[in-house]
């Protein structure tokens, strides 16, 4: 149990002309849930596996707990690491494919039977000791791979999409089990993934990394609300957030045949940029449909049950563009319909270097709310 | 039946063609099995049997195979020519593994720099034809007093199976999951462990079918054998050889020692084809 420190870490493949990860700064606390979310490209991958000791680090360091560890190889790092294929050894039981780390460290037959006893009744998987790999299913073999971490108790878990291969259902049911298993243990774990739904439901806080650089690293809730910037804001939330280049007049934002005001501390800053060098975010929730305001036409509806999201075409800037509003699965609406759009929720206004205006309460904060 | 009916509609299949694909298949395999079960026959022969035009049916006997086996004085045994095949068969294959397998894990896992080069370094050695250099080889031999032994054939065999056996390891590491040996040695173990202990286990197959291809050419090398040691040590080609005479009919004999010379490969095939079991990474991924 440990807190993980990456400093100015940087990774260039051979022959690469951009960093895979560039001067990544970033501090996992002991017991912390973190997860590293991006594209694929974005260098998650990459980070997770420079912390395994896989990848080389190029400049910079990284520490576990108080040791650095930059040049110390995988196997001395106490680090135990869950791949997105598992990667089980196939000649070996489940049992013996739990204890082969403790084994390569020399502890004893009879601790090594306990341990794995210990882990495979929290995985459910003591019926399945005996078997070899490839008679589980995907959901044990990937259990499995998760026993083979925990029965080692090492500093760190570090996970490499461990879900991405189940299926959709038994993803959603392994992501709350995992996050109450890691609660549980208690230990610092990293986990990647690209599915942004399972980094805001897992994790403690969240890093987003995009072409190799830390977009923004907070909580769940504040990368929803608070996006640091345009990928960030296009990325976090599902569906995404409605993303419209706008003009502004040092007050207020273009939208559709109307205006909608910003905050005084924001539009200041907006003052200071050209008219039409700003974008205006808006989640669909912030967006209704009725009788006033902007005038629309319904082409997509897409109804979950819960909740449905209607896409509608609107005149903006003399342009047609095409933004999403969710509305309640009782409302009635059907493509074709005629209808008109208002802003109501919260609106974000990006500048011209993709960065997210802030208001005076959140620069007092620090960003994070 | 409909289930099968549309799988043939799908891939194409009909009837006729699946029965002109399986009696080509059986005709061409007949051809390739025909002399090999015509020799055996042979050598259950009487030699007036065997010279005399073909015939199905007649009296089996053991006598050629007695013959065949009977030492005499002076002359290359049976017993003695299957002693010195199988200690230089068996030492160069033991070798050939020990030697390739390192070579195949830094050709695959971690590859070193300018690999490709290497492999066609491998496989360029057996480029030049062996008749070509049978006169060093045979100078160098003479001159390390090394000529008419075991040692000259152990080191020749393993020169010529060492760039098949590379080049077939190669390949079959290269099948293991990258992520197997990252697990090893995220679960503490060093490159002996992941070889010894991950990869090796996985690899049996390979390892398997390798082997069997350096026995197999060991075994039934002939030309090294009749020009570098022909008189102690001889190998058991000569000894098949020896059976040609030049007086009176010698084909069932040498059918039945040509027999005789084969029994130890197919043991060895069978032995092998039981560890080659497909599938064997089944499980480690996904």
């Amino acid at each position: 149990m440990a807190e993980v420190r990456y400093r100015d870490a940087t990774r260039i493949y051979p022959g690469a002309d951009e960093p895979a990860v560039d001067r990544l700064n970033l501090d996992i606390a002991d017991r912390e849930f973190l997860v590293l979310v991006g594209p694929s490209g974005s260098g998650k991958s990459t980070a997770l596996r420079m912390l395994a000791g896989l990848e080389a680090v190029d400049q910079g360091s990284i520490r576990i707990g108080d040791r650095d560890v930059t040049l110390v190889p995988p196997k001395d790092r106490d680090v135990a690491m869950v791949f997105q294929n598992y990667a089980l050894y196939p000649h070996m039981t489940v049992a013996q494919n739990m204890g082969f780390a403790l084994k390569q460290r020399g502890v004893s037959r009879e601790e090594r039977a306990r341990r794995v006893v210990e882990a495979a009744r929290i995985l459910e998987l003591e019926a399945h000791l005996d078997r070899k790999p490839r008679s589980l299913s995907g959901g044990q073999r990937q259990r499995v791979a998760m026993g083979r971490a925990i029965v080692r108790h090492p500093q760190v878990f570090l996970m490499d999409e461990p879900l991405s291969n189940l299926d959709a259902k038994l993803r959603v049911q392994t992501r709350a089990e995992l996050a109450d298993l890691q609660a549980r243990l208690g230990v610092t774990t990293v986990y990647v993934t690209h599915d942004q739904v399972e980094a805001m439901t897992m994790g403690h806080r969240v890093a987003v990394l995009d072409r190799g650089v830390m977009q923004q690293v907070d909580k769940p809730r504040t990368l929803y609300r608070l996006p640091a910037n345009l990928f960030v804001a296009s990325f976090i939330g599902s569906p995404a957030m409605n993303l419209i280049p706008s003009s502004h007049d040092g007050r207020s934002l273009a939208f559709g045949s109307g205006r909608c005001a910003v905050d005084p501390v924001v539009a200041t800053q907006m003052a200071r940029f050209e008219a039409t060098d700003v974008v205006l975010g808006v989640r669909p929730q912030g967006l209704a449909l009725g009788t006033g305001g902007t005038p629309a036409e319904v082409v997509v509806v897409e109804e979950l049950g819960s909740e449905t999201f209607v896409f509608v075409e609107l005149e903006h800037l003399g342009k047609t563009i095409r933004v999403r509003v969710r509305v309640d699965a009782e409302y009635s609406v059907a493509r074709g319909d005629r209808t008109h759009v208002t802003v109501q929720g919260p609106v974000h206004v990006f500048g011209p270097d993709g960065l997210r205006l802030q208001t005076r309460s959140e620069a007092d904060h620090g960003g994070s709310t | 039946m409909t289930t099968t009916h549309r799988e043939r509609v799908l891939t194409g299949e009909t009837v006729w063609g699946t029965l002109t694909l399986g009696l080509t298949a059986w005709f061409v395999a007949a051809v390739f099995f025909f002399p090999v079960f015509w020799m055996v026959l042979n050598g259950f022969k009487e030699e007036a049997d065997a010279n005399a035009s073909p015939r199905l049916f007649f009296e089996p006997t053991l006598d050629r195979f007695r013959e065949v086996t009977t030492q005499t004085p002076g002359l290359l045994g049976f017993s003695e020519a299957f002693l010195n095949s199988f200690w230089v068969v068996a030492v160069s294959t033991v070798l050939v593994l020990a030697l390739a397998i390192p070579a195949a894990y830094a050709l695959s896992v971690r590859p070193v720099r300018r690999w490709r080069d290497v492999l066609f370094f491998f496989i360029s050695t057996k480029f030049l034809p062996i008749v070509a250099a049978i006169l060093p080889l045979w100078i160098i031999a003479r001159d390390l007093g090394i000529l008419n032994s075991h040692l000259v054939l152990i080191i020749l065999y393993t020169a010529m199976n060492l760039p098949l056996a590379v080049w077939m390891l190669r390949s079959f590491f290269s099948e293991v999951p990258r992520e197997l040996i990252e697990a090893a040695e995220i679960d503490g173990t060093g490159l002996w462990g992941q070889i010894t202990q991950v990869m090796l286990p996985i690899v049996t197959p390979g390892i398997a079918a390798t082997a069997l291809l350096c026995v197999v050419f060991a075994w039934n090398e002939f030309f090294l054998a009749v020009q570098l040691n022909p008189v102690d040590a001889s190998t058991v080609p000569i000894w098949v050889t020896s059976n040609v005479s030049t007086r009176g009919n010698f084909l069932a004999k040498l059918s039945a020692a040509s027999s005789l010379a084969v029994l130890p490969v197919v043991l060895a095939g069978w032995l092998a084809q039981k560890r080659m079991i497909r599938g064997l990474t089944m499980g480690a991924i996904k």
